[in-house]
């Protein structure tokens, strides 16, 4: 079944899920740690990381772009480094659009978390210490899964911001067929052509049926992990 | 084990200070609202580490600002139990109580996980999820969970507060019951005399911040120096009698102080059981004569110890009865009158239907 899609078509729904997974998944661990540190650090900077972790929401996505080609581009000071280091490179690669699309998605996911960290009842941590529970255990046990589904709720977020990112990932990575071009790139592309109207019509529904099953897969996974955190 | 207890700390305001070594059994830290009880309780757990001062239980160090101690929270092996119960809402019953067991291992429990379940009445709940459980269910499963993590002591701040009459009357029995057969050193915080009166072996009296007494429940409750810091309204003594008999006619039960019978409403305990009565001193009638043709079935023969006018047109009188305190609470003019003075003998008359059930403990 094609869905009436040819394969280069395809190939830019496949390109897309695969940079948002990756976007979503490597940014998590950093999401959640930003978002800890600002609901709960007491440190000497937490003004400025909190700015920080923001910016990409209000910069225009085409500043945030140009400032990662020139960090991450093959001649830029952390590209180098990675490639060295890593053997990873970003530049105008499906790995840069994943880097981009990350980028883009992380002040979502740290606000989403955060809010559920901050939900998180510290008389809870007390009594779990009391009980001989230390700072790792309690986290594991109770802090993680009462703030689980604010964690879920900022992963479909970023996932679906990383899905219909374009304006960073356009600038740091271009629009390369089969390499950079994900949906949102390549009905722009398809736009600029006379006579690609219906090509491009397919992918935007695509974009909207992939969006919509996103929250509505969201909030089945939410209503389940709130009932078990609630007992109710 | 005893607990030593030395602390000052500075919270707003408030400058707490407490100086106190605290024989084992319940020692309830006493005094109104605000007072700094639960800071005592905190500075204990190690949630809350105090400007100066020293904690040990038993021959354990907990905390000493002097050498430099401060074991963590979590290595203290403190039962806390909150005001509000403070059960994991994702974890069942079960997982909650087993929550501080993995902590617990190589350490004895005071009881058994059935044994412990049993005491506290909570087999029925192991599979439920704390949301559906009542007030008083989950402050007997947060006892449960403090209990199994296998304690050294065990602190309890304003554990019925949150609860209606009934469901403390509930759950007051399981708390003597756990005083009586645990064996664990307990620090009670409470600002209400009547679960003091009923629950403690030791109190502490508190009052903004500072150490106003300590002692034997029964001598501070009864007053003496202390009387000013205890509201008028709940004044009185304590009395410790043993259960001699229930008349089935009358639904009445006999106690005993040596061969002074004591006759109270309702069926209370069983034949030769200890039981505390808590007299409120304004129930205490005195007289000068034994009095005859009289409805109050108890009248017991008692000296005055000493007299403390005011405030108002009140004065509390405090009686020996058989080495044994009761506090009176009469005018001054009925003092007067009935030409009071320390080492006079009289009778003291108590209403039998005066003392309700919340009055008598274990």
């Amino acid at each position: 079944m094609t869905l009436g899609l040819g394969p280069a078509e395809w190939q830019n729904v496949g390109l897309s899920l695969r940079v948002a997974f990756w976007a979503t998944l490597v940014s998590l661990p950093f999401a959640m740690l930003a978002a800890l540190a600002l609901a709960r650090g007491q440190f000497w900077g937490r003004e400025a990381l909190n700015i920080a972790v923001h910016l990409p929401l209000v910069l225009p996505p085409v500043v945030t772009g140009y400032l990662l080609l020139v960090l991450f581009g093959s001649q830029g000071p952390l590209g180098r480094a990675f490639e060295t280091v890593l053997g990873l490179s970003f530049a105008f690669r499906w790995t840069g659009a994943a880097l981009a699309c990350g980028i883009m998605a992380f002040p979502l996911m740290v606000r989403a978390i955060r809010l559920a960290v901050e939900a998180v009842d510290q008389g809870l941590e007390e009594a779990a210490a009391t009980l001989g529970a230390g700072r790792i255990r309690i986290f594991l046990t109770v802090t993680l899964p009462l703030m689980l589904p604010g964690v879920l709720a900022g992963v479909v977020l970023g996932f679906a911001k990383a899905l219909g990112e374009f304006g960073a990932t356009i600038t740091f990575v271009s629009n390369i067929p089969g390499e950079t071009q994900t949906i949102p790139t390549a009905i722009y592309s398809l736009l600029q052509v006379p006579g690609e109207e219906p090509a491009a019509l397919r992918l935007i529904v695509i974009s909207i049926v992939l969006a919509a099953g996103a929250l509505v897969a969201s909030e089945l996974l939410a209503r389940r992990v709130t009932k078990g955190v609630r007992g109710a | 084990m005893s607990v030593a207890i030395s602390l000052r700390h500075s919270i707003g305001d408030l400058d707490l200070t407490v100086d106190c070594d605290l024989p084992g059994g319940l020692s309830a830290i006493f005094g109104p609202s605000g007072a700094g009880k639960t800071s005592i309780l905190r500075a204990v757990a190690g949630l809350l580490t105090p400007d100066q001062g020293r904690v040990q239980v038993g021959d354990r160090v907990l905390f000493d600002s002097a050498t430099r101690v401060a074991v963590p929270a979590a290595a203290r092996r403190v039962g806390y139990v909150f005001q509000e119960p403070r059960l994991f809402p994702h974890l069942s019953v079960d997982g909650n109580l087993r929550y501080g067991q993995a902590r617990a291992k190589g350490r004895a429990l005071p009881l058994g996980f059935d044994d412990l379940v049993a005491l506290l009445g909570l087999e029925g709940l192991l599979n439920r999820r704390p949301a559906t459980l009542s007030g008083g269910e989950g402050q007997r499963v947060a006892l449960g969970r403090a209990l199994l993590s296998a304690p050294d002591i065990l602190l309890m701040d304003e554990p019925l507060s949150a609860l209606d009459t009934r469901r403390k009357s509930e759950l007051l029995p399981y708390f003597e019951r756990l005083r009586d057969q645990v064996g664990l050193p307990i620090l009670y915080v409470s600002h209400d005399l009547s679960e003091v009166a009923r629950l403690a072996d030791t109190v502490v009296l508190l009052e903004q911040g500072q150490m106003r007494a300590v002692g034997p429940v029964a001598e501070v409750v009864a007053g003496g120096d202390t009387a000013h810091a205890i509201s008028r309204d709940v004044a009185g003594g304590i009395l410790r009698v043993t259960v001699a008999g229930f008349d089935e006619a009358d639904q009445l039960s006999e106690m005993r102080i040596g061969d002074q019978a004591l006759w109270l409403p309702g069926r209370i305990g069983a034949v030769g059981d200890d039981a505390r009565l808590r007299i409120d001193a304004r129930d205490v009638i005195l007289m000068r004569d034994r009095p005859e043709g009289i409805s109050a079935l108890n009248v017991l023969p008692v000296t005055v110890l000493d007299i403390q006018a005011g405030p108002g047109s009140g004065a509390l009188v405090r009686l020996d009865h058989q080495g044994q305190v009761i506090v009176a609470r009469v005018t001054q003019r009925s003092v007067r009158v009935l030409g009071l003075s320390l080492g006079l003998s009289l009778f003291a008359v108590l209403k039998s239907m005066a003392v309700t059930q919340d009055q008598i403990g274990r």
